[in-house]
């Protein structure tokens, strides 16, 4: 996740979560849609899980982290057991450290109990090219142990060039190279919603999207 | 500040505070099992070293191999440094084994501007202490202590208490402490103030006892006899009565102010033993985070070839093949 929470994103600019608008695109998904999402993913990992037991979210920073958190609050609204969530900032492990600039770390917060043995679950918002995965994974590497690492992600673009998949996903969105995919949340910009904008010509600034992950 | 770190002067307010924010996220590697990260792998750092240290050079090892660079020691004692061999030669040859950033400590005031401006090396330069001058790494460490303690810096009364002629640290905490919004009072003899200290834009005292009731920290420094060529005052007893931090003095500090040091303290001298080692001494978690802060500043200098961190020119210059075609391996 490049798109850092100082970068004066959609606060700047409200629109109604179902409007249009040629400066953030079309949007795909709204805060309802979203929720539905979650909701179902959150069951997904329950299924898959049987249960709730040993399981642990960690979002990845910036936007990963709230969307583990509602996760974590419709699991427990389901099961009524309250699971462990944090964030695993995989800004040191990325494979482009020396060609972009230094990066702003984000916070690392590990649950108490660790992740020897569990069940972590990854959350992220957009899963794209797949290096911020892999980037994780190596983070992971260096806090425990997990037994199984699953992942979730609010809007899969495709474009993987490594090979990784998601196991819950909220919205398959067939994308192409062109096009920026960009997740607002309540807890930064005021806003629920994923939007698509157009081609290259009027995409926005790169500093202001959220590609989910680097670009090629 | 560009692609060296010279001096505290260079850094503007949002550069200082990347440095404090990333050193935040660093510090809490410290309570993980593995206390290591990949950001620089590859990277070699050296450590010149022209004067004797133990933190520094310590914490600056520690902070480069927990980020996984690769790093050489290279001190004047046991290297040809002590044959006579020039700052230009050494520079040069540092620059043939193709170091990324060199850490320099000189006794000489000005030395590492110098290894960082004539074109010697191209890699980045960090300042860790040169002679009378600066060491802006210690100046950031005691400011994320501050921080850390006493949240924003906005306003916020800092004493210097002691040599402050011959400290290389008093000069860069109060630069960086203003760059940051605190107010600082620097406390010494008249014969330990240096001249043009007027123009530092900090308040100067002759008398602690004033100045400690007001103070939110209270930063002790040594009295650097190795560097004194004449009588500064009368006696070391009569320095420590005057100018000492001792039990009565540290009962006259409010209750949240700290007691800092940025080391090597002589107890009895300039501090006693009782106020070194009291809850409101902070001295131990200085040298904690001095690793953090030297690691966010090997990491926002070296990751990346142009940095948010107000750098303006391709930092390393290997990035550019066409510039330079001796390319380092790891490039």
């Amino acid at each position: 996740m490049h798109a850092d929470t100082t970068a004066p994103s959609g606060a700047a600019d409200p629109t109604t979560p179902t409007g249009t608008d040629p400066g953030t695109g079309r949007t795909v998904l709204d805060a309802r849609d979203i929720s539905r999402a979650l909701t179902r993913i959150a069951h997904e990992i329950l299924e898959r899980n049987k249960g709730a037991h040993d399981l642990v979210l960690l979002g990845i920073p910036s936007r990963g982290v709230p969307l583990a958190a509602r996760v974590a609050a419709k699991i427990a609204a389901v099961e009524g057991l309250d699971i462990p969530v944090g964030s695993l900032d995989v800004t040191m492990y990325r494979d482009d450290l020396r060609m972009r600039p230094a990066r702003t770390l984000l916070p690392t917060e590990i649950p108490p109990g660790g992740i020897d043995g569990k069940t972590v679950v990854l959350v992220d918002d957009v899963l794209f090219s797949g290096r911020t995965i892999r980037a994780a994974l190596d983070a992971m590497n260096d806090v425990g142990r997990p037994r199984t690492v699953r992942l979730a992600v609010l809007v899969d673009r495709g474009h993987r060039e490594l090979p990784i998949r998601a196991d819950f996903v909220g919205k398959n969105l067939p994308t192409s190279l062109v096009e920026s995919v960009r997740v607002r949340l309540e807890e930064f910009d005021g806003v629920d919603a994923v939007t698509i904008s157009g081609d290259a010509g009027v995409a926005p600034d790169p500093a202001l999207t959220t590609q989910g992950e680097d670009l090629p | 500040m560009k692609r060296h770190l010279l001096s505290a002067g260079d850094l503007t307010r949002d550069d200082a505070e990347l440095v404090l924010r990333t050193a935040e996220e660093l510090r809490s590697l410290a309570d993980r099992p593995i206390k290591k990260l990949p950001a620089l792998r590859g990277r070699t750092v050296v450590n010149l070293f022209f004067e004797d240290s133990t933190r520094t050079r310590i914490s600056f090892e520690a902070a480069a191999k927990r980020l996984s660079a690769d790093v050489i020691n290279f001190s004047a004692k046991g290297s040809s440094l002590s044959k006579g061999e020039s700052l230009k030669d050494t520079a040069l040859t540092l620059e043939a084994m193709g170091a990324d950033a060199v850490v320099v400590r000189h006794w000489a005031s000005g030395a590492p501007h110098l290894l960082a401006n004539s074109g010697w090396v191209r890699s980045s330069v960090v300042n860790a202490g040169d002679g009378t001058h600066e060491h802006p790494t210690q100046a950031l460490l005691d400011a994320f202590t501050l921080w850390r303690h006493l949240g924003n810096l906005d306003g916020r009364r800092v004493a210097i208490v002691g040599d402050v002629l011959h400290s290389r640290v008093a000069r860069s905490n109060a630069l960086l402490l203003k760059t940051l919004g605190a107010e600082v009072t620097l406390v010494a003899p008249p014969t330990l103030l240096p001249v043009g200290v007027e123009n530092w834009d900090v308040e100067t005292s002759y008398d602690i006892d004033a100045v400690l009731p007001k103070a939110d920290a209270v930063m002790m420094l040594r009295v650097q006899r190795e560097r004194m060529n004449a009588a500064f005052f009368p006696s070391a007893r009569e320095y420590s009565r005057r100018y000492g931090l001792d039990g009565r003095r540290m009962g006259t500090l409010q209750d949240h102010t700290l007691v800092m040091h940025p080391g090597p303290m002589i107890r009895g001298m300039e501090i006693t033993a009782d106020v070194a080692d009291s809850d409101r001494s902070v001295i131990v978690e200085q040298v904690t985070n001095g690793v953090a802060v030297r690691m966010a500043v090997l990491y926002l200098l070296l990751s990346g070839n142009e940095s948010d961190f107000g750098r303006t020119a391709p930092a390393a210059p290997a990035a550019d093949p066409t510039e330079h075609p001796t390319e380092r391996d790891d490039a």
